[in-house]
């Protein structure tokens, strides 16, 4: 069973977000942690934006807070979102990585090695590879790798970079990740990493 | 048996490298956030050339040479002249008239970095005429950074940004009177560096110094486990004077800790916080 799910999302995030995240039912069982590239003096906007569109609760991640099932978390602009192993969510101004911060590698591989194979990785469009290293690293792990089809993102080269790098688990078009994400996942047609849980 | 999978080997092995800083350097590390600590720990395995962190655990035992490196490590930071230029204005506005009621003023940048906060401060005092009655202890556990916050030396390239944030956060006059441009670099005018002193101070384990009128701790605590910003905070409450000020970064807060009771908020959103008279 999936406990944790990682988003990564740059250029053309809002509507692929806002698509994905309207779909999510009240009591969706798994936590959304995101990563979406902004510039440092972004405001609010984004987590209100899709916290009135959603069903379930968004916010902007506090340091401290313990990570709750049906929560979406946005990394606040300027700052690396990082999951602690007691699954809370600490922050840093740690240098960019991939001249990013928040950068998605950080956010994934922190999930990665708290969560392990109870993790899904999902890269949605965007203008960097930042992310793909983060992705592989959920795989070593035995999480699970989604990727948006390159052909449905407004801009291709993120979820691209992701597919060469990483033996992804899926490949998905925009418009079918809501419906796989309420039906699939939670139905376990797929099975984390080929292992059984303890 | 169930084997242990490697990346709960992870795990221990950094507990095991943080206990062996403990016992053979007195810092704890064992409170500090563990994720973004473990990144640089990874680093750090990459750079020298490492197979596992189990091989750092005698390295750090005997080379104090390499304790140096990985305490520089630890605080790699990124730091800017008046970041988030609103709370710089805030101060000005509404805190510094309460600091000019007092005769001598004292204020400590905890977890100082590279100074550019510092000289951001200094710049606002003098231009609101407190800096000469202003001591600005500036103190970080990491001698790196001191050095360069000491030297006030920048590249020249940042000055254009610093520029615009210094406006946004109310400045009177023009920023490039602050500094000397040469050869690629600014170094920072000796009218305010003359009231700053510099010092090396862990918070992890040191005391308080001197009575505090402000105290600027910023994008410190978010690196800190609960039960150590809790022993910071109340090294801070201890620091200040009644009445005295307190401004953490912007995403960090006093209200879940235990000195809560002994503080009101001055402002909310800018994250100033004020200590109450008699608690
Ligand atoms: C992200 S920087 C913040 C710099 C500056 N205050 C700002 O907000 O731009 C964090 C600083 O905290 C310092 N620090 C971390 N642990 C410390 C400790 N135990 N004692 C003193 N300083 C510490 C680091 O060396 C680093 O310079």
């Amino acid at each position: 069973m999936f406990e944790a799910m990682v988003v990564g999302v740059s250029a053309g995030g809002l509507h692929a977000l806002s698509g994905i995240l309207s779909c999510l039912p009240l009591n969706y069982p798994i936590a959304i942690l995101i990563v979406q590239h902004r510039h440092r003096d972004s405001d609010h906007f984004l987590d209100e934006y899709l916290n009135k569109l959603s069903a379930v609760r968004v916010k902007e991640a506090e340091p401290g807070e313990a990570i709750l099932p049906a929560h979406v978390y946005i990394a606040p602009a300027g700052y690396h979102l990082l999951v602690e192993r007691d699954k809370t969510l600490s922050l840093s101004i740690d240098p960019p990585v991939n001249f990013s911060i928040p950068s998605i590698d950080v956010l994934f591989q922190s999930a990665a090695s708290c969560y392990k194979n109870h993790l899904i990785g999902l890269i949605l469009t965007g203008a960097s590879s930042d992310g793909s290293q983060g992705l592989k690293t959920i795989k070593e792990y035995g999480g699970y790798a989604i990727v948006q089809a390159p052909q449905t993102a407004e801009v291709d080269v993120m979820p691209k970079a992701a597919i060469e790098l990483v033996d992804v688990d899926k490949i998905i078009p925009l418009e079918a990740l809501g419906q796989f994400l309420i039906q699939d996942l939670l139905n376990s047609t797929v099975v984390n990493g080929g292992e059984t849980d303890e | 048996m169930l084997a242990m999978k490697p990346e709960d080997m992870q795990e221990f092995e950094i507990h095991q490298l943080l206990e062996a800083i403990y016992f053979r350097y007195g810092y704890d590390f064992r409170d500090y956030s563990k994720a973004s600590l473990e990144r640089r720990i990874l680093h750090r395995v990459q750079q020298s050339d490492l197979n596992s962190i189990s091989e750092m655990v005698p390295r750090v035992m005997h080379e104090t040479a390499f304790f140096e490196l990985f305490l520089r490590d630890m605080s790699v930071t990124v730091t800017e002249m008046f970041r988030d230029p609103k709370v710089f204005k805030k101060l000005r506005q509404e805190v510094f008239i309460q600091l000019k009621t007092y005769s001598r003023v004292n204020i400590w940048h905890a977890g100082c970095a590279t100074g550019e906060e510092v000289y951001s401060m200094a710049i606002m005092l003098k231009e609101e005429g407190l800096l000469e009655r202003t001591r600005i202890y500036a103190t970080d556990y990491n001698n790196h950074s001191l050095d360069i916050a000491k030297k006030g030396i920048y590249p020249a390239e940042k000055m254009q940004s610093y520029t615009e944030s210094y406006l946004a956060a109310g400045g009177k006059a023009s920023f490039a009177d602050y500094y000397q441009a040469k050869f690629g670099s600014a170094k920072m005018a000796e009218s305010l560096k003359e009231h700053i002193t510099f010092a090396n101070h862990n918070l992890m384990k040191d005391q308080a110094f001197a009575e505090m009128h402000l105290i600027v701790c910023r994008n410190v605590l978010i690196y800190f486990n609960p039960k150590l910003q809790d022993k910071v905070l109340a090294l801070f409450k201890e620091s200040l004077i009644a009445r005295g000020f307190l401004l953490l970064g912007d995403k960090e807060t006093i209200d879940f800790s235990e000195v809560k009771t002994s503080f009101e908020t001055f402002s909310k959103k800018e994250r100033i916080f004020r200590r109450k008279m008699y608690v």
